[in-house]
């Protein structure tokens, strides 16, 4: 079936079968490979993007679903060449190590700071709930707080 | 923007990329003689221990191109533990230039500079920390002198700075010295820096892939992508010591958009035009598998005992066995017992290889910890020359170990060979699980005796583990009844307190059903929960703090002062007390693991029935500190993973299916888990640049066994550390 949306602010159509997970179409058909898969269960949050600004899982969300609705991945997460604060605080405190899970953990965090500013510790816990099996935690936790600080400055 | 144009637009730009970053660079770029090097690198071969490929023709370590760039071909993969930042700044330190002007990419194997070690063991910045430098050295020198002739003043009047050689009141880039040039003098290794000249070693330098992995950049095994290409999905064994009866492919031949499948002897591959039209027809292949006998977890810890299989004794001092067989009942008498489960890697990036076999050439591209064993397995397979064979490392998305069992290479390589295109294959997450080459599961008998002074008079670690170093290709079989231990299985195990009058340490190896091997730190994370936990249980006996018991045990030669300072630095940095304060109670463990000793102090209260961590702090010695800032995120990362693996992680065998298959049932540590603070120091107690990856996963599991114990009175001996 023809399903057409738009992925980092561009509309795109894709002639493909509707129960295709999102995440495939993502990476193999718009060859936007910063989406990662990880299980293929919503179980890890390696495929996190953004539909409508809602973070999704994409391994498990059909692509009939994305019809008309507006898609961001990590490589739309900047504006142009000037990083998205989240994407800035990664950098600041030097948080990937393999790099792998990043990708999601950073457009979790991104959708976590537009409902919520200013996260606690506690907010952190309950709503950033991917794998990183470098254990890279300890620099989110300060780069989620960095980021909303750099949010707080731009605003 | 329709779909068809941005599908080819962004694959040919992709394309042209993933040349211009691998292969594009070569051509036009200049090779120092490369026979020169040829022997140099023999010759560091044996200074270092470094075993390298026989034939090493082409072997390219560093190239500058007349564009100026300088390209650093690594030998070691990158798998998050940073070593391409610390080559970086091995190389840029000798050769004078910014750290960022170094070029690191991974060295495919037809290119050379294949290390038949493997990227593992916490070795790749310890093994090249002087070849590297030596190499940089070497090649500044060379252009050094190649600068002398085009600006006709005497080498040693010439300065060289930032990548540019400056003399006579002129100056040329390295790129602009090494154009045009053919013919090369090689010198005589020159003398390195001194550590008080150092510029760019010890800085806490970014890493130098921080903005790829920032920005999502396609750099990983499972983001190659080839023009043309078809996806596979390749059936594997769901069943412990099972066979593949029969495989009935007649409704997967006629799922939507499958090309061929493909049965081989020993696997069965669905190419497809997508990677779920794959994965679909694979699932609906009919299978059936011969099973040998039925195997269950109990089946497995039957095995898994000490007294069964083979023994060796690899630490022996005094006469250990004796004295606590004497003192079996009497006071200060005490013997425990330990086990830990199988563990799963789970990392991130699913094993997979793309592959491309065409005219009597193949290249294999993937994530692997092993590229020669990759190269010999996937000619062999193919029956064809090495030559013919390029194997081309990724990045990985996360190792661990478990990238030194490539199997995968070979399978896309004979399924592209099918159809003559390239074929990408990758494991599903149940197929990672169920064919994951584990943490064997390990059991641990610890006998030990104080005397009436407070002090151990002996103690005894007796162990027992499956394969870890003996299922591996790097390990030569031969070698096996030679050494008798299973050298991954006993890292960690020997006792590090020496000035006990007797000791000793053995280890039991047996064979178990299924898979296990590499897994980080080897033997380590269940060897020091183990021998911590029992050494605090004995303090306690003896009436001691378990900081200053740990202390009086540990003798005065370089080793035992480098343990005993990161002990009295990690205590003192975490104001470490035996006694719990409030709702919250410190745990102290050490060990040591290939020569860095590493202390960590946890903090530890129990809240609704479960341990939570609070914090952290750690000191490790691992010498000279290439990139501190890297360092501690090793330490970091290791403490995490190491909360992960002895608090949540284990495998189930039941009916010989191994499970679960998939994140979650495996429980894995989340934020919530892992500690708010993490205080990490180092000390650099040494003048080499010595192991890191691993040593930290040591003392976590005992540290928060023993606040457990402080806290509660429960001594935990079971891995993942559950409450009562």
């Amino acid at each position: 079936m023809k399903i057409s949306f738009n992925i980092n602010g561009q509309p795109a159509s894709v002639e493909v079968d509707g129960n295709t997970p999102l995440l495939w179409i993502v990476r193999d058909v718009l060859n936007l490979k910063g989406t990662k898969f990880g299980c293929g269960k919503a179980a890890c949050g390696a495929c996190t993007l953004h539909v409508d600004g809602e973070a999704v899982r994409s391994c498990s969300y059909a692509v009939k679903f994305a019809e008309g609705k507006n898609i961001t991945t990590l490589e739309g997460l900047s504006d142009g060449e000037k990083l998205h604060p989240v994407q800035q605080a990664w950098i600041e405190e030097i948080v990937p190590q393999c790099g792998y899970c990043q990708p999601g953990f950073m457009m979790a965090t991104a959708a976590l700071l537009e409902k919520n500013p200013n996260p606690t510790d506690e907010d952190i816990d309950n709503n950033i709930v991917n794998i990183c099996r470098c254990g890279t935690y300890y620099r989110m936790r300060k780069a989620i707080h960095r980021a909303a600080e750099i949010n707080a400055a731009n605003s | 923007m329709t779909e068809q144009k941005k599908k080819k637009g962004v694959k040919r730009r992709k394309f042209l990329k993933y040349a211009g970053a691998g292969i594009g660079l070569m051509i036009g770029g200049v090779y120092l003689t490369r026979h020169s090097w040829r022997r140099t690198l023999l010759e560091m071969g044996e200074s270092a221990i470094l075993p390298y490929n026989g034939d090493l023709s082409p072997n390219v370590w560093f190239q500058i191109t007349p564009e100026n760039e300088i390209v650093l071909h690594s030998s070691k993969v990158e798998m998050g533990q940073g070593t391409f930042t610390g080559l970086a700044q091995l190389a840029a330190e000798e050769l004078e230039v910014e750290v960022d002007k170094i070029k690191v990419v991974h060295a495919a194997t037809a290119t050379g500079n294949i290390d038949g070690m493997s990227t593992g063991g916490s070795l790749s910045i310890a093994t090249l920390y002087q070849p590297v430098r030596e190499m940089a050295a070497t090649m500044r020198e060379m252009v050094k002198g190649k600068a002398a002739e085009k600006l006709g003043v005497p080498v040693q009047e010439l300065q060289v700075e930032n990548g540019v050689v400056t003399g006579g009141g002129q100056s040329l880039t390295y790129g602009e010295i090494v154009k045009d040039v053919t013919e090369w003098e090689f010198p005589a290794t020159p003398a390195l820096k001194s550590t008080k000249n150092f510029r760019h070693i010890g800085k806490p330098v970014p890493r130098v892939d921080l903005y790829d992995k920032v920005v999502g950049k396609p750099m990983f095994g499972i983001d190659v992508d080839l023009p043309d290409m078809l996806h596979a999905s390749v059936l594997r064994p769901e069943l412990v010591d099972a066979k593949l009866k029969s495989c009935d492919t007649s409704a997967a031949e006629n799922m939507p958009g499958v090309i061929k499948i493909v049965q081989e002897e020993d696997f069965v591959g669905v190419i497809a035009e997508t990677h779920m039209q794959a994965e679909q027809a694979r699932k609906s292949l009919k299978v059936e598998w011969t099973v040998n006998r039925k195997w269950n977890l109990e089946d497995v810890r039957a095995i898994t005992q000490v007294g069964n299989g083979k023994a060796t004794v690899i630490q022996k001092e005094g006469n250990a066995k004796s004295v606590l067989d004497d003192s079996k009942g009497k006071d200060g008498y005490l013997e425990l017992t330990f086990n830990s489960p199988i563990g799963a890697h789970a990392q991130l990036e699913p094993n997979g290889s793309t592959a491309l076999v065409k005219d009597g050439k193949a290249t294999v591209w993937l994530s692997t910890q092993v590229p020669l064993v990759t190269l010999n397995e996937v000619s062999a397979r193919l029956g064809m020359d090495k030559a013919d064979v390029n194997i081309i490392p990724q990045y990985l998305g996360g190792g661990f170990g478990r990238r030194l069992h490539t199997p995968n290479a070979m399978q896309a390589a004979v399924l592209s060979k099918a159809v003559g295109r390239p074929v990408k294959s990758f494991f599903d997450r149940k197929q990672e699980f169920q064919n994951d080459t584990f943490r064997p599961p390990t059991h641990h008998v610890m006998r030990g005796k104080v005397d009436a002074n407070g002090n151990i008079e002996a103690i005894e670690h007796s162990f027992c583990s499956g394969d870890v170093a003996f299922n591996s290709a790097i390990f030569p079989a031969a070698a096996k009844p030679i050494i008798g231990a299973d050298i991954g299985a006993i890292r960690g195990g020997t006792i590090q307190y020496r000035t006990i009058p007797n000791i000793r340490t053995t280890s039991w190896h047996v064979d178990l059903p299924f898979a296990t091997s590499w897994w980080r730190s080897l033997g380590l994370l269940a060897n020091a929960f183990a021998i911590e936990s029992f050494i605090d249980e004995l303090a306690l006996k003896a009436g001691q703090n378990p900081v200053d018991f740990r202390l009086a045990h540990i003798q005065d030669d370089e080793a035992g002062t480098r343990l005993k300072n990161v002990i009295k630095a990690c205590a003192e940095k975490a104001g470490y007390t035996d006694q719990p304060v409030g709702n919250r109670a410190m745990g102290f463990a050490a060990s040591v693991d290939a020569g860095s000793p590493c202390a960590q102090v946890v903090e530890v209260s129990i809240e609704d029935g479960e341990i939570k961590v609070h914090k952290a702090t750690a000191v490790l010695d691992c010498g000279i500190a290439v990139n501190p800032d890297q360092v501690k995120a090793q330490v970091e990362g290791c403490i995490c993973m190491g909360i992960s693996a002895s608090m949540f992680e284990k495998m189930d065998l039941k009916n010989n299916k191994l499970q679960p298959t998939i994140y979650g049932p495996y429980q894995m540590a989340l934020m919530r888990n892992t500690p708010k603070e993490i205080d990490v120091a180092l000390i650099e107690g040494a003048d080499f640049a010595g192991p890191v990856g691993e040593p930290p996963l040591g003392p976590i599991g005992a540290a928060i066994g023993n606040a457990v114990r402080r806290l509660t009175g429960q001594r935990l001996t079971e891995l993942p550390l559950q409450l009562a």
